[in-house]
């Protein structure tokens, strides 16, 4: 009788142990381009299922966003009477790259500029056309299809030379603790990455993947509205679309996933 | 008609006959379910697709009532055996009347 009680218990701690090593060998498992170093794309953070809906280009619903932008691209606005494509190509190859290596020093202005500020340069010098609204539509679809060019490529951001003072002031905001809750960008995303902030597990905030289609959103959004959600987490105030500080820190965030693959329209939950 | 709605289908072009082949769709839709309220307080009123229909060669093959609770941007697939080629035809119904529909052929051997 002890006997069998005793197998049984041992049964049942063999298959505890099994388990264990299952939910572990999660981390361990080979991320391939996801993971460069220590530095871990939120894709790996995702569930099977969220991942396969993001790597099937039809089932990811961030592709409709880069199909409008593809529409958006040809299409004829303002007093000049050009299309993004009139300059750039009909078919926005030529905007490869940029994904990887923006923000990007802009000698005209003096300052860092994001994907989003050059579309809105072009709109207003080139096309003489009025700018998007920062977190619209129109802008969430443009952004998509030029970020969508650079797919799979690394990022890779110039933080030396001219961009150096920005990117030490983006390095400053994130690790520099706000709000009511004085924390700052690093005591989630680089102390506590991988673990459980409530219901959600919190990534290393990697920016590689915007604008990323998050379910909760149910649609896609930009780098600058996750970090008015953190801000606003920490019960802090927080900063404009658009403003210098969050093109810095947008800046540093990107230059901590450097050498991760460009996922947009990444999907995450 | 809501704004921005566009069907997507996804069918093999090809199949043997008797193959029980894979079709997905997704259509961009807000899918307002008519539970949230707005910044002013008040209900945004509901307006979602509630009807997706399929037929192939003009027959029925598939067909779902959505509710509220389907997310915004729904994706849907199914499995369908062929027997013969043929044309399906695809037909989300909006809440405010307006149909969307998309045609897909595929030659069965």
């Amino acid at each position: 009788m002890i006997i069998n009680h005793y197998k049984k218990a041992l049964c049942a701690a063999v298959a505890i142990s099994v388990s264990a090593i299952g939910i572990t060998s999660v981390d361990a498992s080979d991320w391939g381009p996801y993971k460069v170093e220590d530095r871990r794309s939120g894709y790996t953070y995702m569930t099977d299922e969220s991942r396969a809906m993001q790597a099937d280009e039809f089932e990811n619903p961030g592709m409709l966003w880069v199909e409008q932008g593809g529409d958006l691209w040809t299409e004829t606005e303002g007093k000049a009477g050009k299309s993004c494509a009139s300059c750039h190509g009909e078919t926005g190859e030529q905007m490869k790259g940029v994904a990887a290596s923006y923000p990007a020093y802009d000698e005209n202005m003096g300052k860092m500029q994001s994907v989003e500020q050059q579309i809105n340069f072009c709109r207003e010098n080139r096309m003489e056309a009025k700018p998007y609204k920062w977190e619209s539509e129109e802008m969430l679809s443009m952004t998509s299809f030029v970020n969508y060019q650079s797919l799979g490529m690394p990022v890779s951001v110039a933080v030396d030379g001219k961009a150096a003072p920005f990117f030490a002031k983006g390095k400053e905001f994130y690790n520099e603790r706000r709000g009511q809750l004085d924390m700052a960008c690093s005591n989630c995303h680089v102390d506590n990455a991988g673990g459980m902030i409530r219901a959600n597990t919190l990534s290393q905030g990697q920016g590689n993947g915007f604008p990323t289609y998050r379910l909760k959103w149910q649609k896609v959004g930009s780098i600058h509205r996750r970090f008015r959600g953190c801000n606003k987490q920490v019960r802090s105030t927080p900063f404009g679309y658009g403003s210098d500080e969050y093109v810095n820190l947008e800046l540093y965030v990107k230059w901590r996933g450097r050498g991760l693959p460009v996922e947009t329209p990444a999907v995450r939950n | 008609m809501a704004k921005n709605v566009k069907p997507r289908v996804r069918t093999p072009k090809k199949a043997t006959k008797g193959e029980v082949i894979e079709i997905k769709t997704l259509i961009s839709h807000k899918m307002e379910s008519g539970r949230r309220k707005g910044k002013d307080g008040k209900l945004i009123p509901r307006s979602i697709i509630n009807k997706l229909e399929v037929t192939f060669n003009g027959k029925e093959v598939f067909s779902a009532d959505w509710l509220p609770a389907i997310s915004a941007n729904p994706y849907m697939s199914f499995f369908v055996k062929v027997e013969e080629s043929g044309e399906f035809a695809f037909k989300w119904t909006d809440d405010d009347g307006s149909v969307y529909e998309k045609k897909s052929k595929i030659a069965v051997s």
